[in-house]
């Protein structure tokens, strides 16, 4: 179950309140009418399937609702970053190696609470 | 049956409180403080079970979790049945009902017990799986043979909670590690959960030799315990195993509430306990303060009853004051095999031997052993027990390890019991079940967690197991995992722990027999599936190298056991096997739930009427008073029909509200079709993008039907929307796509035209639909409304705002009937007084209500479409011969257009939709019934569509059906069939789907 | 968004209103049998019905003065935030969406206010007030009855006064606030009252829940 930081409600909240809308950044053609068949046929079916890191769309379905994406490793499940539509990812394929520091500050980090 | 091994002083039991239980229906007694599996040993139970593959006779191994053998059927009446209890786990109570899972024969055990040398590992595979067709019938008996206990047939009478939680440091386990941990924790002020999966916290401390600031461990252990228990930001959870532990730190912690108090939980002021809770767990940090699980010795024929792990010996004879026999011998390789021995001989009672391996052993225990007198023979190990019920004897011989051989003559000594020990292996199991590999370290002969995040291992789980160090690495575990969560400055004392001197421990996975292993007798690796050491050799001989394969292919560790007691040696003969080291050869991954856990707590309380949620319309109650059959559409209740009194026949029914309808005047309820405010000045514009058709010239005052796809051009939705404004849209969408379809808008405008303005909000509970729809409707409506009902001014697809029986209402004249409809929509808190009015006014009508049921009849009857079921995904506006609704020419490409030319969209022999008249007119075809053109072909007949709907209609007296054929629309007057189960075929003629009124003249009236 | 067609659509009083509650709190009233009234029970629950509930969508910087001058309580800007005063509340949906709570029959002047007050802006306002309800509990259990319910932390510090989220509930979604100490408050949707009054009855059941209902009565959250 994962624990996945919503960009919008800046806090971390539980998988079910989410849906994974699968690959993130897919382009929809500018201008369909002029792609081709198999440029068509790409955007509509074709999806990566990395093992290792991977660039997700979620939505925060049960909260706030807006869509975001998810730098997540399809192998050990970390989610690297979580960042907002229109955002760039700071995770490439050569940032995430175990142990990197900072780039996780979100993740991991529960409510610190003095009882 | 008396307690004859049970120990007059002793043990943490209370003597006081004497509890009667029954095992396989013999009465046997037992104390406060005994677990089932105490208790059965105090009574001298020697056999519990039989084995699950060779029907051997089986005795209690171990003390905890790991117990393979004492698996338990539970359970005073047919309700309360619970199966795979681990005696050992189980807290025993008055009135206790046991029964062994596998007490005598059955059919896999007759052949286990007649053709034991002759089941080879892979015995299922290359037995059963021949002829292929009997499989069905084997697999019936395997499971039926084989099976771990049983479900009960009847309602299980208790209930169960479960709990959410989130902490700053889950602590797993509460020995010595784990108590040093919550305490360092919990004393800083962290939200600090504690669980572990004994009656009692302290874990090994509980019955432990040594001492802690001079004095027993126990003592400390209360201390701890008190003090935790009186902080607010802990909680302790006793009897509660964490099971599974998942991505991000989610732990499902299965706490036993009441399951230690009797066959069913407790009333408490007339209120029934929880039988169980599941606890989900989010936590920050976890400390895995598990222990380690003591490996036995594999030795020939170490199933005996009376062969038994040398901490269990300890812990029966020091925490329950059970000595489970008279004469002991002890087969060991390392330090800590000599308690049990130091244990047995306290007790009063004699120990035979010690054996051990190694060559030579100074440590602390051995210089007790020692100097107690006690018969130490170095070198040498326990070969092979004797006995056939219970242990008579072990035979004993020098060995090299390094060699895997004996290198003298064995000799039999006379004994009743055999306690083994080769070692701990780290309880590691939670940590692999994200997937990660545990790793070997040869200086601890164990493996170990994987490094995690957030997952530190602390004490006997980590390999650390002197009792000084191991409260040390708690107590800084705790600390450290609790940094900044509160006061960093509080610090525990630890208590003064003697240092014991002691020795290195050997590598024993298995004892070498006179005999190579394929021949001895059997040398027992997984008692709980009965892998032997000859399997894991024979797998590897049979070219299985891989360990995971050597695992499915022998069954060790399988189920619900996963591989507690018997995975590392099992990996270690592996390796032997195959000639490389362990560490090469790697471990299999342990899988949740670590024991198993009860379906009830799983469930929780989504059960019975709250297994889903049931979601209402403002006129349910309306419609259960009118007697209402209701149907599931998604979570909604809809009326599925309303007959008239308890006698009528839904087909009746529906006769009846379809006459009044197409007659009269009906009512249906369409509260729950999807309902979303668009507002924004391009609306237009988007919903020119989101939909098929046109929005430009969309009228203020006008409604329109639309048709949505997704990019891949397949129908995905439709729905009327209506224009109230410029900037001021009512969308309604299907009763099952609303929430999808609110999604999908959302996600075109975050995602892809964000510059548009325009904005959505869900108004589906707001509004509560009344559709008025039947000749009479105009007259029914007028009774009860301001409106002007002129039907020149109130056009079919405008709407108007007025008054419906003196509520603020919107109307709109749409028609889904293809009679003349009003839709009235009321907010929704006052749709019951509306309903209710217009039922005053409407008896003179003859307004009748109706269903679901009814109102897909009629509008099939129309050939209007449903979305999902004259769909599924692969379905085009074209396919539906819908081109009308969709807007070639628009500028934008909008969602799905440019699909509609993919060669695969434009095939002349797609499935489209039709309408079939059987030609039997009584006929009503069966709604997914398969169609074929020439019923005459031989099987497997070319299929070519499908219907998708059907139905009797009153109206033209005889059935008709929709469907979806291939190349359809161009076959209309030919003939297709539909061949059903019992040689019955049905013929059809391909028709028009339109069947009523096709120029659509009765809704414009 | 002006050019947007609205109308009242709250009845006379005359005319008789079913709250989302109606029939579940007569069918399964539950009522603090000999007990102590001044000590209550562990967990009671009730319904604060028929109140006008406003849907507000645009940026904080199109709505912060209009919010603040026509409902008089400042628009809550951070994640998570709950203004509440005098009987009215605003709470952060989203980063462009907010509840407005009203007293019942407020909803239509307000919303005709802030089309007023927010001209030709990019915004949306939609009456929701018949498709939800607020239910409350309260007492010392309260929360240990929604820890069986919301994967949300509810611990007074995760979940100070103030705070309010859209969540998964049992099996469905509701808003959960914390309007003050004493309360907890469930913005639940109509269709789904019932299954979360009983699966609420059920859960409270160990701490003796009780129920009350009150309609149109004075809506301050104390
Ligand atoms: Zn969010």
């Amino acid at each position: 179950m994962f624990y996945i930081h919503c960009p919008y409600c800046a806090e971390q909240r539980s998988e079910e309140e989410f849906h994974c809308m699968g690959q993130a950044h897919i382009q929809r053609p500018e201008n369909p009418e002029a792609a081709s068949d198999r440029e068509w046929g790409e955007y509509l079916f074709f999806r990566d399937n990395p093992r290792g890191l991977h660039q997700e769309m979620w939505v925060h379905a049960a909260g706030c609702r807006k869509f975001f994406n998810v730098a997540r490793n399809t192998v050990s499940y970390e989610i690297f970053e979580t960042y907002r539509m229109g955002e760039q990812t700071s995770v490439t394929a050569g940032t995430t190696a175990h142990g990197r520091e900072g780039q996780v500050e979100q993740v991991h980090k529960v409510r610190r609470v003095r009882a | 049956m008396n307690q004859v091994n049970r120990l007059a002083k002793g043990g943490r039991i209370d003597r006081g409180r004497p509890l009667t239980f029954s095992f396989n229906g013999q009465t046997c007694h037992g104390y406060t403080g005994d677990t089932l599996a105490s208790a059965l040993l105090a009574n001298g139970v020697d056999i519990v079970n039989r084995s699950f593959k060779y029907s051997r006779p089986r005795g209690i191994v171990a003390a905890g979790a790991e117990e393979p053998n004492a698996i338990m059927q539970l359970g005073a009446t047919e309700a309360t049945q619970v199966p795979n209890v681990r005696a050992t786990q189980q807290a025993l109570f008055d009135g206790l009902c046991a029964r062994s899972t596998n007490p005598h024969s059955g059919l896999l055990s007759t052949i286990g017990e007649l053709f034991s040398p002759m089941i080879p590992p892979g015995f299922y595979y290359k037995t059963f799986m021949a002829p292929a067709s009997m499989w069905m019938t084997y697999e019936k008996l395997i499971r039926k043979a084989a099976g771990l206990g049983r479900s009960p047939r009847e309602i299980d009478p208790d209930h169960y909670e479960h709990s959410k939680q989130h902490c700053d440091v889950l602590v797993i386990g509460a020995g010595p590690a784990g108590l040093a941990a919550a305490l360092a924790a919990g004393r800083s002020g962290a939200r600090v959960i504690l669980c572990d999966e004994q009656e009692e916290l302290g874990g090994s401390l509980l019955c432990s030799r040594e001492m802690l600031d001079g004095k027993q461990a126990s003592v400390w252990v209360a201390a701890v315990v008190a003090e935790l228990a009186g902080m607010d930001n802990v909680l302790l959870l006793p009897r509660t195993t964490a099971n599974g532990l998942h991505d991000h730190q989610f732990v499902t912690l299965y706490e036993r509430r009441t399951e230690h108090l009797g066959d069913r939980a407790p009333e408490v002021n007339g209120q029934q306990l929880a039988r169980a809770c599941m606890y989900h767990v989010r936590a920050a940090q976890i400390v895995l303060a598990t222990g380690a699980h003591e490996r036995p010795l594999v030795y020939a024929k170490n199933d005996v009853p009376g062969n038994l792990l040398a901490g269990a010996v300890s812990t029966y004879i020091r925490r329950y004051g059970v000595v489970p026999g008279k004469r002991l011998v002890v087969s060991t390789c390392h330090d800590d095999g000599y308690r049990a021995a130091l244990d047995w001989a306290e007790a009063g009672h004699e120990v035979v031997a010690i054996v051990d391996a190694r060559e030579r052993a100074d440590g602390h225990w051995i210089e007790m052993a020692r100097a107690q007198g006690l018969n130490i023979i170095m070198g040498s190990a326990v070969i092979e027990a004797k006995g056939k019920n219970r242990v008579t004897g072990a035979r004993i011989a020098s060995i090299d390890v390094a060699r895997f051989q004996t290198t003298g003559p064995a000799s039999e000594l006379s004994c009743d019991t055999i306690a083994s020990s080769g070692g701990f292996s780290p309880v590691v199991h939670l940590s692999s079940h994200t997937n990660s590999r545990p790793v070997w370290r040869e200086d601890i002969l164990g493996f170990v967690p994987a490094e995690l995040p957030g997952l530190t291992p602390v004490g006997g789980a980590c390999g650390v197991y002197a009792l000084g160090d191991v409260l040390k690495g708690g107590a800084e575990a705790g600390a450290e995992a609790a940094i900044g969560c509160g006061d960093t400055s509080a610090s525990i004392d630890l208590p003064d722990v003697e240092r014991l001197k002691t020795g290195e421990a050997l590598g024993l996975y298995q004892v070498p027999h006179e005999k190579p292993t394929l021949r001895a007798p059997k040398q027992f690796v997984d008692l709980q599936n009965d892998v032997t050491a000859a399997a894991i050799e024979l797998a590897t001989r049979e070219g299985f190298e891989a360990i995971e394969h050597v695992k499915r292919y022998t069954a060790l560790g399988f189920g619900t056991d996963q591989g507690k007691l018997g995975n590392i040696n099992g990996m270690a003969i592996a390796a032997r096997c195959l000639n490389q080291t362990i560490a090469d050869t790697g471990t299999t991954i342990f899988r949740p739930n670590y024991t198993p856990v009860g379906f009830g707590a799983i469930a929780g309380r989504h059960r019975r009427d709250l297994f889903d949620p049931e979601r209402y319309t403002a006129l349910h109650e309306w419609h259960r008073a009118r007697g209402a059959k209701f149907e599931d559409v998604g979570q909604w209740k809809r009326p599925w029909y309303f007959p008239s009194n308890n006698e009528e026949t839904m087909h009746d029914a529906v006769v009846r509200e379809c006459r009044a309808v197409r007659e009269k005047v009906g009512m249906l309820d369409a509260s729950t079709l999807g309902k979303i405010d668009i507002q924004g000045k391009d609306v237009r514009e988007f919903l020119g993008r989101i939909y098929t058709n046109g929005w430009e010239k969309l009228a203020v005052g006008k409604a329109r039907y639309g048709l949505m796809c997704k990019d891949d051009g397949m129908v995905m939705d439709d729905g009327v929307t209506t224009c109230l404004a410029d900037n001021h849209f009512l969308m309604t969408t299907t009763t099952g796509g609303a929430a999808r379809v609110l999604e999908w808008l959302e996600l075109w405008h975050q995602t892809e035209w964000p510059e548009l303005d325009v904005s959505f909000t869900s108004v589906t509970d707001h509004w509560a639909t009344m559709v008025i729809t039947g000749p009479e409707a105009r007259r029914l409506l007028a009774e009860v409304t301001d409106i002007d009902l002129d039907r020149d001014s109130f056009r079919f697809m405008d709407w108007r705002v007025g008054m419906v029986a003196g509520v603020p209402a919107r109307v709109y004249r749409i028609s889904f009937t293809g009679e003349l409809s009003y839709e009235v929509n009321v907010q929704a808190h006052y749709a019951m007084h509306v309903c209710k009015t217009l039922f005053q006014h409407g008896d003179k009508y003859g307004l009748t209500p109706y269903g679901t049921e009814t109102m897909h009849v009629l509008r099939a009857e129309k050939g209007f479409i449903i979305v999902g079921q004259e769909t599924d995904g692969s379905v085009t506006p074209e396919d539906l011969g819908m081109q009308w609704c969709v807007g070639y020419n628009k500028p934008f490409s909008w969602i799905g257009k440019r699909s509609l030319t993919r060669p695969d969209t434009c095939r002349e022999d797609r499935k489209q939709m039709v309408g079939l008249k059987p030609l039997d007119e009584m006929v009503v075809l069966q709604e997914g019934a398969q169609i074929v053109f020439d019923p005459q072909q031989p099987i497997p007949m070319t299929m070519v569509g499908h219907v998708t709907s059907s139905y009797y209609s009153p109206t033209l007296n005889h059935g008709f059906a929709l469907a979806l054929v291939k190349g359809g629309q161009k076959r209309i007057g030919e003939r297709v069939y539909c061949p059903m189960t019992g040689g019955v075929t049905h013929a059809a003629e391909i028709v028009s789907p339109i069947f009523y009124d096709p120029k659509g003249e009765r809704q414009n009236v | 968004m002006s050019n947007v067609a609205i109308f009242e659509q709250r009845a006379a009083d005359t005319i008789a209103a079913e709250s989302p509650l109606h029939y579940s709190l007569h069918r399964h009233a539950v009522s603090a049998q000999g007990a102590d009234p001044k000590e209550g029970s562990a967990v009671a629950m009730d319904e604060r019905a028929f109140l006008g509930h406003l849907i507000v969508r645009g940026t904080a910087g199109v709505l912060r003065a209009a919010i603040k001058q026509v409902v008089g309580i400042a628009l809550p800007e951070t994640a998570c935030g709950l203004n509440v005063e005098g009987g009215k509340s605003i709470q952060w949906l989203s980063p462009d969406e907010w509840l407005v709570i009203l007293p019942p029959g407020e909803e239509f002047a307000t919303e005709n206010a802030l089309r007023q007050a927010l001209g030709d802006n990019a915004y949306a306002v939609v009456n929701v007030s018949g498709g939800q309800t607020v239910l409350t509990l309260s007492g010392p259990s309260a929360h240990e009855v929604l820890m069986k319910s919301t994967p949300c932390d509810v611990h007074p510090h995760a979940f100070p006064v103030g705070r309010g989220v859209s969540t998964v509930f049992a099996k469905t979604t509701v808003l959960l606030r914390r309007p003050d100490a004493k309360h907890w408050e469930l913005v639940i949707r109509r269709s789904f009252a019932d299954y979360l009054y009983r699966w609420l009855l059920d859960a409270g059941e160990e701490y003796g829940i009780t129920t009350k209902h009150t309609e149109n009565k004075d809506n301050n959250n104390e």
